[in-house]
């Protein structure tokens, strides 16, 4: 039952949200999803769903082979991440694996002009966004509470406090409305990225509530993992978590969050009728999380080996592999660069996060207030008078 | 049977024996079943009492009290676990609005036997929402008590007193000092228990009082220690409890030593130490010989784990505080 559904018993079920999808594989939970590749690398063409939405993708084999090298990075540069909280280096680490097609996908579905509102466990988003890795790890290593202007970088910064962030985005929604920035093909877009355990939180649902009856442009992105912390899906929900858009009133669909090509497919045009002024929709990218909640975790406690196993079939770049290999659109060299050039950017994020440095004591009191404080100002100066007054002892 | 265990195993044996004790007691939290909690607090109890009794809840703040109120209502005795003190907000409008105030509005037909318990703190090189000081955001709420342990005799017994409390009860728990061993008698009997909102003498002493709770009563006794060694006899009162404040045992002990230094890790404006002073002032203004003075958190954001020692309060910081009450 841990991957499994409830249904809602003998009660009918209000009509979906989105649509009924189509079940490709044998891979699907009831209820299908949408899904382009399969886990044996099988392409399908294009899926249409119930509501009439047919979805497809047209890359390249350029563009396939960056999404290949992008889901193989951000993995690599998790798989440092973990070494290094493991090594001491990090105070904590909240892993991505099993995700890296939902967060590259989502994240190469952004337009330029989108913004995105992560929790802590976007870094393959924030990666395909073209930002600089090295970011939030600030944040894990301890060094600064994860700052960074969400303004320059179209990636707001990491919101721990469970579905806080769906309120922030709903917000910043809004006010690309009120900007009159919707409503054409150029127009701006919002994500907000949250998990399974969230939807349970009331900012979520407030969320759902504010940007369906005020239209905002926003996608709803929730990567359900199965997991918040120990507890399973069914601890959250009783229905699909697809469906609960019905009842906001906007649309719902879920996708094979292990599958690049849907999830990119499926985001991209979310976000389009979002941007072109169609409002709110929700999105369930059904995944799994392969690893423990954070580092700090110990999933064995709470799942079986075999699942895990099970899901390691589904592997998100195993798929990719096998599709692209069966196309002849890469070669075992291809790969091979790739993994290279992944484990030297790896080793080139664990050399700048072994050289950050601590910070001052003393900045603790930075950017409490934009124009300072004199209760602030004087107790830095209490600080710095303390702290001297050890000067030439053994302190 | 006394043994020698951890604060948080304490914890676990003082909920157990709640669990046994009143079929209608309840804990409710996340994780809190199957994996035990994150500290590991309730570990076993959901295996040995039910998932009826020991319920994983859904993810969300306001949910879990929310629910507890009803279930008290109904005549359960809740026992909510908030995974860590900056989860708690979401929590905070049903705390505040409803918690509080049911008793009260009810015209005293209904009775909340809540207790909210929050690991609170920091000390643990966690990231942000993971180590803050929320205490006096309840202690300054009428219609609650508040209370925390500091060791684990404590935890062991003040969880249950706070459990068979008619009064919801926010009980803080150091989190930092989880994993500090006492002496803990597990056969000890409630109805002979110190009370649950006094104060206690931790360590006797005649030049000053350090007035401290929570995590930060460790850090008193460790000054206290130091300070003995400069010949410095220093008195150390664990609160126990914020709200009520047992006040007795304060002045009696300023009103012997003529000193007094507050310290905890909330920040200092606003905090216990500013309510502490103005009563200490108000009864005890002519036995002291120095103004009370406070050892806090700054009055900023929690920091960035790397600059954390440098905010908490230390036994460096207490010692100065007991320096500067002498040079007054």
């Amino acid at each position: 039952m841990a991957n499994g559904e409830r249904e809602a018993g003998a009660v009918p079920l209000p009509a979906p949200g989105g649509a009924e999808h189509p079940t490709p594989g044998g891979d699907a939970p009831a209820g299908g999803f949408v899904q382009l590749l399969t886990p044996d690398g099988e392409r399908v063409d294009s899926v249409t769903t119930a509501d009439g939405m047919t979805y497809s993708v047209d890359f390249t084999d350029e563009e396939y082979r960056k999404l290949y090298a992008d889901l193989v990075t951000v993995r690599r540069l998790d798989a440092e991440a973990t070494a290094l909280q493991r090594q001491g280096e990090l105070g904590i680490w909240a892993s991505l694996l099993g995700q890296e097609a939902a967060q590259v996908g989502s994240g190469h579905a952004l337009r330029k002009q989108d913004m995105a509102f992560p929790t802590y466990r976007e870094h393959g988003v924030l990666y395909t966004r073209g930002i600089d890795p090295i970011m939030p790890f600030g944040l894990f290593r301890g060094v600064d509470q994860g700052g960074w202007d969400p303004n320059e970088y179209k990636f707001n910064t990491y919101t721990i406090v469970i579905g806080s962030q769906t309120l922030h985005a709903t917000g910043y929604a809004m006010g690309i409305t009120m900007d009159g920035k919707t409503g054409s093909p150029d127009g701006e877009a919002v994500i907000a990225y949250f998990g399974d355990g969230a939807t349970s939180q009331g900012d979520v649902n407030e969320a759902f509530v504010w940007s369906g009856v005020f239209n905002a442009p926003i996608v709803f992105f929730c990567q359900n993992n199965q997991y918040a912390i120990s507890e399973p899906l069914e601890r959250q929900t009783r229905i699909p978590l697809y469906r609960r858009a019905a009842g906001y009133g906007f649309p719902g669909i879920r996708i094979d969050g292990n599958d690049v090509l849907a999830t990119y497919a499926v985001t991209r045009a979310a976000l389009d009728q979002a941007r072109n002024g169609q409002g709110p929709s929700l999105i369930e990218a059904y995944t799994y999380r392969m690893g423990a909640h954070t580092s700090s975790d110990d999933p064995t406690r709470y799942r079986i080996a075999s699942e895990v196993e099970s899901w390691k079939a589904k592997d998100p770049i195993a798929r990719v592999k096998a599709f692209l290999a069966k196309q002849q659109i890469a070669d075992d060299t291809f790969f091979a660069e790739i993994d290279e050039s992944a484990k030297k950017l790896a080793l080139d994020l664990r050399e700048r996060v072994l050289a950050m440095p601590d910070p001052q004591p003393v900045t603790m009191f930075d950017n409490v207030y934009p124009h300072g404080s004199p209760e602030v100002d004087g107790q830095r100066a209490e600080f710095e008078r303390y702290h001297a007054s050890f000067e030439g002892s053994d302190h | 049977m006394v043994e020698t265990i951890t604060l948080g195993k304490s914890l676990n044996h003082g909920l157990r024996r709640a669990l046994e004790d009143d079929a209608k007691v309840v804990i409710m939290g996340e994780d809190v079943g199957k994996l035990g909690g994150v500290f590991r607090i309730t570990d076993g109890l959901q295996k040995d009492f039910g998932e009826d009794r020991v319920i994983d809840t859904p993810l969300a703040e306001s949910g879990i009290v929310g629910t507890a109120i009803g279930l008290a209502i109904r005549g359960y005795r809740p026992v909510c676990e908030i995974q860590f003190d900056g989860f708690v907000f979401p929590a905070y409008n049903q705390i505040v609005a409803q918690v509080a105030k049911m008793f009260y509005r009810s015209l005293g037909n209904v009775r909340l036997p809540i207790v909210i318990r929050i690991p609170f703190g920091g000390g643990i090189g966690a990231v942000e929402h993971h180590s803050e000081s929320p205490e006096a955001l309840f202690a300054h709420i009428p219609g609650l008590k508040v209370v925390s342990c500091a060791n684990s005799a404590d935890a062991f017994m003040m969880i249950r007193q706070a459990v068979v409390s008619d009064d919801p009860v926010i009980f803080f728990e150091p989190k930092r000092r989880y994993w500090e061993k006492g002496e803990v008698d597990l056969d000890a009997d409630l109805g002979q228990a110190f009370p649950l909102h006094k104060a206690r003498i931790t360590r006797a002493g005649t030049d000053a009082t350090v007035l401290a709770y929570g995590p930060m009563v460790r850090t008193a006794l460790d000054a206290a220690s130091a300070a003995a060694e400069d010949g410095r006899n220093l008195e150390v009162i664990d609160l126990r409890t914020l709200s009520p404040l047992d006040m007795e045992t304060v002045y009696a002990s300023v009103k012997r030593t003529g000193r007094a230094v507050v310290v905890h890790e909330a920040p200092g404006n606003l905090g216990l130490g500013a309510e502490l002073a103005a009563r200490i002032t108000e009864e005890c203004f002519y036995s002291l010989e120095a103004p009370v003075l406070r050892v806090t958190g700054y009055d900023i954001p929690y920091p960035a784990a790397r600059v954390e020692e440098d905010y908490l309060p230390d036994l460096d910081r207490v010692l100065d505080a007991v320096d500067r009450s002498f040079g007054w």
